[in-house]
């Protein structure tokens, strides 16, 4: 554990996102990685010709992500194409190409990853002149690989050192939290919450002095709002002395199948960014449940985005009540503190927490996590504790229905898709069936 | 007529590919078999070849169902098939894969083709859990009693 804490510090992405966001704008930015260089660099120069405030992103390929860079080099040598761009196996020289007179203060771009093991994806990205990435020690360890969470939180701890050591002269590393996305869907908002702002703790007592909390849109806008004005207020509380901004993500479950669906799911994501203050968003494409997007897609999105954004109703008809505010704030704070309580290193109290299930993400199937609690999306359309295990807060007091277990997994999946897709009407469910 | 050993639950080793750490498919899927009476050693995300042959092994299970939707699951898919094909145990034994398995997100008929001819028995587009779990039961009713687990499966490649 580093032994000062880091001053609050400037970054060129988070400059460029603060200063934006002061003038009154959604910066917006997609999830986007193609393996050969001239596409993704011509996807990076879209992205920063789009009609709306853009930052670039760089996705790497899921055999980079693992480290099976094995893998990648006999794809690139047989010119079989990734589903992301391999910034190592690249190497600098082509990195440097791919950015040169491109990224910079007015085009800050933002390398995203899913790696549990970062080291080698920040060496990396450092020597190609980024300066922003994303993930976390439990985000990026329990939802996406089977590294044993203690070893991906000894590997975060030393990225984190590494990113703040090596960072260039004057510029600072931005990290971003992925923890309020986890499984993409079915994590009821307090946990979310708690561990979007355990994460940003982990960075800060790691040296990084500038952050992001993220949030993905669930499936029910007030109480998404609530849940995001709940982060905010934990965020000045355990923050307060580093440089923070919020980041919503569209919707990260099953998604829509219909392009209006996609769209008004996208439009929605907007709304919650403009309500809450939001300074970022990560957005989704019309064709998100069919494939990867093409670069034109992404572009579609982002300038939806940013046209919605730009409307002076954005946020209009969004309203949270105070007590469900209070509400999830009470509860993320809850696991905030049980976490903390374990150990002073926060990498160490989040390995104890996990492990004693006291922070436990519902259907993840890690082998470190408890996987005891469950789900369910009431009649209004939120999300609510089925059942907690062990965490130190109460499940929802709701009879819950019987059947096929499988279907009615779907059933809660597919929830948004139906919605969306006009299935259900509004953001409410019919009343069950009488008969059900 | 010779009355088979004493059943015990028919076993499915459930897994993702190496590079694939989407799990929610591997969760319905889970209950899904379970609900028509499989047992399911659900190995989760991003599992590596040689886990996969290890637990195969130790286990020699009814059958492999792999499922993956990150884009990949051609070039993995075809890969394992073979090191699983490789071990004189396993070689008969019921394989599947489905998901999105290429970049489209669908897999066109040459490389539905390469994964079969890699080893797999079949090949399911995404959305078809349901599927999945009628071709494990036409498999069930066409083996009522395959004691030793380790002979040719029927309806298998071998």
């Amino acid at each position: 554990m580093s032994g000062t804490l880091p001053r609050p510090a400037g970054n060129d992405f988070s400059d460029f996102v603060h200063e934006r966001s002061r003038a009154g704008e959604l910066v917006v930015q997609p999830r986007m990685g193609f393996s050969a260089p001239e596409r993704m660099r011509a996807g990076l120069q879209a992205v920063r010709a789009a009609r709306a405030t853009t930052v670039g992103t760089i996705t790497v390929d899921s055999y980079t992500r693992v480290g099976d860079h094995g893998s990648v080099r006999e794809a690139l040598r047989t010119g079989t194409p990734l589903n992301g761009y391999p910034l190592v196996e690249h190497g600098p020289e082509t990195n440097h190409r791919l950015l040169a007179g491109l990224a910079g203060p007015d085009f800050p771009v933002q390398l995203r990853h899913g790696s549990a093991l970062p080291q080698r994806l920040f060496e990396a990205m450092l020597a190609a002149g980024l300066t922003a990435t994303e993930g976390g020690p439990v985000s990026y360890c329990l939802p996406y690989s089977r590294t044993p969470l203690a070893e991906a939180a000894r590997a975060w701890a030393d990225g984190c050192e590494l990113l703040a050591d090596r960072a260039p002269a004057g510029r600072p590393v931005h990290l971003e939290s992925f923890g309020g996305c986890m499984l993409g869907q079915l994590c009821p908002p307090g946990l979310l919450v708690a561990l979007s702002v355990l994460e940003c703790l982990f960075f800060v007592q790691h040296g990084i002095g500038s952050v992001s909390l993220s949030y993905a849109q669930q499936t029910n806008p007030a109480q998404d709002l609530a849940a995001v004005r709940a982060m905010r207020r934990l965020a000045a509380e355990y923050l307060g002395a580093v440089r923070w901004h919020v980041v919503i993500y569209t919707y990260m479950g099953v998604f829509p199948r219909t392009r209006a669906g996609a769209l008004r799911l996208l439009a929605d994501s907007v709304r919650l960014a403009r309500a809450t203050g939001a300074e970022r968003l990560v957005t989704k494409t019309a064709v998100e449940a069919l494939r990867i997007p093409t670069i034109e897609e992404n572009i579609e999105a982002l300038e939806l985005a940013g046209e919605v954004a730009g409307r002076p109703d954005a946020a209009a008809g969004l309203s949270a009540s105070a007590a469900e505010e209070a509400a999830l704030h009470l509860e993320a704070r809850t696991l905030i503190e049980a976490t903390l309580a374990l150990h002073q290193d926060v990498g160490e109290a989040l390995v104890r927490a996990v492990r004693q299930g006291l922070l436990d993400v519902p259907y993840c199937l890690h082998p470190d996590n408890a996987n005891q609690a469950r789900t369910l999306i009431d009649e209004t359309g939120r999300l609510r504790w089925r059942r907690t295990g062990r965490m130190p807060i109460a499940a929802a007091s709701v009879s819950t229905a019987t059947g096929s277990p499988a279907f009615e997994l779907l059933d809660q999946l597919r929830y948004i898709e139906r919605r969306c897709d006009g299935v259900l009407p509004g953001p409410a469910r019919p009343p069950r069936s009488v008969t059900g | 007529m010779i009355s088979p050993p004493a059943r015990r639950r028919r076993c499915v080793v459930l897994s993702s590919v190496s590079s694939d750490s989407h799990t929610w498919n591997l969760v319905f899927l889970q209950l899904l078999l379970e609900e028509h009476g499989y047992q399911v050693e659900n190995l989760g995300a991003c599992v590596p070849d040689d886990l996969l042959v290890e637990v195969c092994l130790a286990r020699i299970p009814d059958a492999v169902v792999i499922s993956t939707v990150n884009g990949h699951g051609r070039l993995d898919g075809i890969r394992l098939a073979r090191r699983l094909r490789a071990e004189p145990a396993l070689a008969g034994i019921p394989m599947m894969i489905g998901g999105k398995l290429g970049l489209q997100g669908t897999a066109d008929a040459a490389s539905q083709a390469e994964l079969i001819a890699a080893g797999f028995d079949a090949v399911f587009e995404a959305g078809s859990g349901p599927e999945v779990a009628e071709f494990l039961a036409r498999l069930g009713a066409a083996s009522p009693a395959r004691p030793a687990l380790a002979g040719p499966a029927p309806g298998g490649n071998g």
